[in-house]
């Protein structure tokens, strides 16, 4: 009993994660109907950022907060410079130039950066708690996904610009008609999502520890999770990030070698799309003639 | 008087095909002009080039201002609230917010605007927290007509309010419509299938086919005139 509790604790932590990156997939896909495979990627990169920061001598909060603007900045970038363009393409045009900024920023980390593996250093202390159940660093990880949570609920709920990006997402013309400025707001969408992966990646470096590849497997466990979820849902995508990371915890620990755990969310992925394709809170909007 | 809105030889194009071939349309300030005509006789692309929503060329102008070189965000901001084919809803927000994203660019709270909307269409007040999506077509025509005075506009540009909707909420919309324009200084243009209603109301009017304008004059006078009524209104 003991041991299966400590499972779902530190599938629980896993799934903070994926649910962070799983989030930052959803912002794109609502707002542009475009699934960014370069979202893994891009919060590996802005992990690096931070590690520059902590390296060279700042604390790690402070480091913490420069990173998110720069990749917030470095979202918006991204928007303006290669998707902007391209916002009339056909979409698996789009999914393709997603594809190169993953290459890109993989590759562009591994020549900066080198592809030997970094240690990343954990704001939290390690400290087991309640019985070895779980441990404060873990506790922290669940801590910070849920304040992130909080503040973009509250953002979407509670603020003009929260309103006018759903209401952009959902109908651009009309938008427009009320003069909001919906171009801007995509390229602040993408800056949000781009400061979300980079929680996400700062969150899970000292566990997985920094390379390039380190956000490889976290963006399937993450479409798994958005998936699970709806992956029109922000809700949706919390929910299915942390069932995922529980899931893929348990079945790996008792059911499969913890090698095949990556299977499960593929499992997942293709379980979803045949049974319910909207995902558990995608449920359909309703809509009267 | 002065108009308000006039456009000059106004075209407009949907890729390389020319749709509108050169109209000059004007709405007076306190004014209601109405578009007449067929399907597809341009009046909803009209409407669209007004709004920066087509590809143009001509003259647009809007209380001193060119409007033919502006964005549609751009020309929201100076005063033209356009209720848009199929009314434009936000379906998955909720009455409420439907509403404020009318004030969007506006500073400082709407909350005194909000009321008065709701004194207007009290169905709104009742169905505030609802989602859009589910109110039915007359209450979403409301609530569009409710989110384009929330601009606090100059000009209302309606495009067909009546479609779909039973008669007698045809005449309550536009009687509204009425109401709101000497209470809300806002002059409107309208485009209506329903050509008799629109006659009655506008004092100017314009007939359009397949992207020119045909007739023009006042209401009055292409409501007598028997050629065009027996050629074009159906009566």
């Amino acid at each position: 009993m003991h041991e299966l509790l400590q499972q779902i604790f530190s599938g629980l932590v896993a799934g903070a994660v994926y649910a962070s990156l799983a989030l930052a997939l959803v912002m794109i896909y609502r707002a542009t109907d475009l699934v960014n495979f370069a979202q893994g990627e891009m919060a590996m990169f802005s992990t690096y950022i931070a590690w520059t920061l902590v390296n060279a001598g700042l604390p790690f909060w402070g480091a913490f907060i420069i990173t998110l603007l720069v990749s917030f900045l470095g979202g918006m970038a991204i928007e303006r410079v290669v998707i902007r363009p391209i916002e009339n393409a056909p979409v698996l045009a789009a999914v393709v130039v997603t594809i190169g900024l993953l290459l890109i920023f993989n590759s562009l980390a591994g020549w900066i950066y080198t592809y030997t593996v970094k240690d990343f250093p954990s704001p939290f202390p390690d400290r087991p708690l309640f019985g070895a159940l779980t441990t404060t660093r873990d506790l922290g990880v669940i801590g910070v996904t849920l304040v992130m949570l909080a503040l973009l609920f509250a953002f979407f709920r509670f603020t003009k610009t929260g309103l006018a990006m759903r209401a952009a997402a959902q109908n651009p013309d009309s938008a427009r008609l009320c003069g909001i400025r919906v171009k801007r707001l995509l390229a602040i969408g993408w800056g949000l999502a781009a400061a979300i992966g980079a929680i996400a990646g700062i969150l899970v470096a000292p566990i997985l520890f920094l390379d390039p590849n380190m956000m490889s497997g976290v963006l399937v466990y993450a479409f798994a999770g958005a998936l699970l979820g709806g992956i029109a849902s922000p809700l949706g995508a919390v929910v299915g990030g942390l069932i995922v990371g529980v899931t893929e915890n348990l079945v790996g620990t008792y059911l499969i070698a913890s090698q095949l755990k990556l299977t499960v969310a593929f499992a997942l992925i293709i379980l979803v799309l045949v049974l319910r394709p909207n995902g558990l809170f995608g449920t359909a909007i309703v809509r009267r003639v | 008087m002065t108009p308000i809105l006039e456009l000059r030889a106004v075209k407009a194009f949907y890729g390389q095909s020319e749709v509108l071939h050169g109209i000059d349309v004007a709405v007076e300030e306190g004014g209601m002009a109405v578009l007449l005509g067929a399907n597809g006789a341009g009046k909803t692309t009209t409407l669209r080039a007004i709004c920066g929503m087509v590809r143009r060329e001509g003259e647009i102008r809007f209380a001193g201002t060119r409007l033919d070189r502006r964005t549609t965000e751009e020309i929201a901001g100076l005063g033209v609230a356009h209720v848009p084919e199929g009314r434009g809803t936000f379906i998955g927000l909720t009455v409420e917010e439907n509403l404020r994203l009318g004030a969007h660019m506006r500073a400082g709270r709407a909350e005194a605007d909000l009321q008065r909307m709701y004194g207007y269409f009290p169905i709104l007040a009742a169905r505030r927290r609802q989602q859009a999506g589910t109110l039915s077509g007359g209450e979403q025509q409301m609530l569009a007509i409710a989110r384009a005075l929330m601009m606090a506009p100059r000009l209302l540009v309606l495009d067909e309010p009546s479609f779909g909707l039973a008669p007698q909420i045809v005449e309550d919309i536009f009687a509204i419509v009425e109401r709101i324009r000497s209470d809300e200084h806002v002059s409107v243009l309208l485009v209506e299938q329903n050509a008799r209603l629109a006659l009655d109301l506008a004092d100017h009017a314009y007939l359009m086919e397949t992207g020119y304008v045909v007739a023009s004059g006042s209401a009055k006078a292409l409501a007598d005139d028997p050629q065009i009524s027996r050629s074009y209104l159906g009566y």
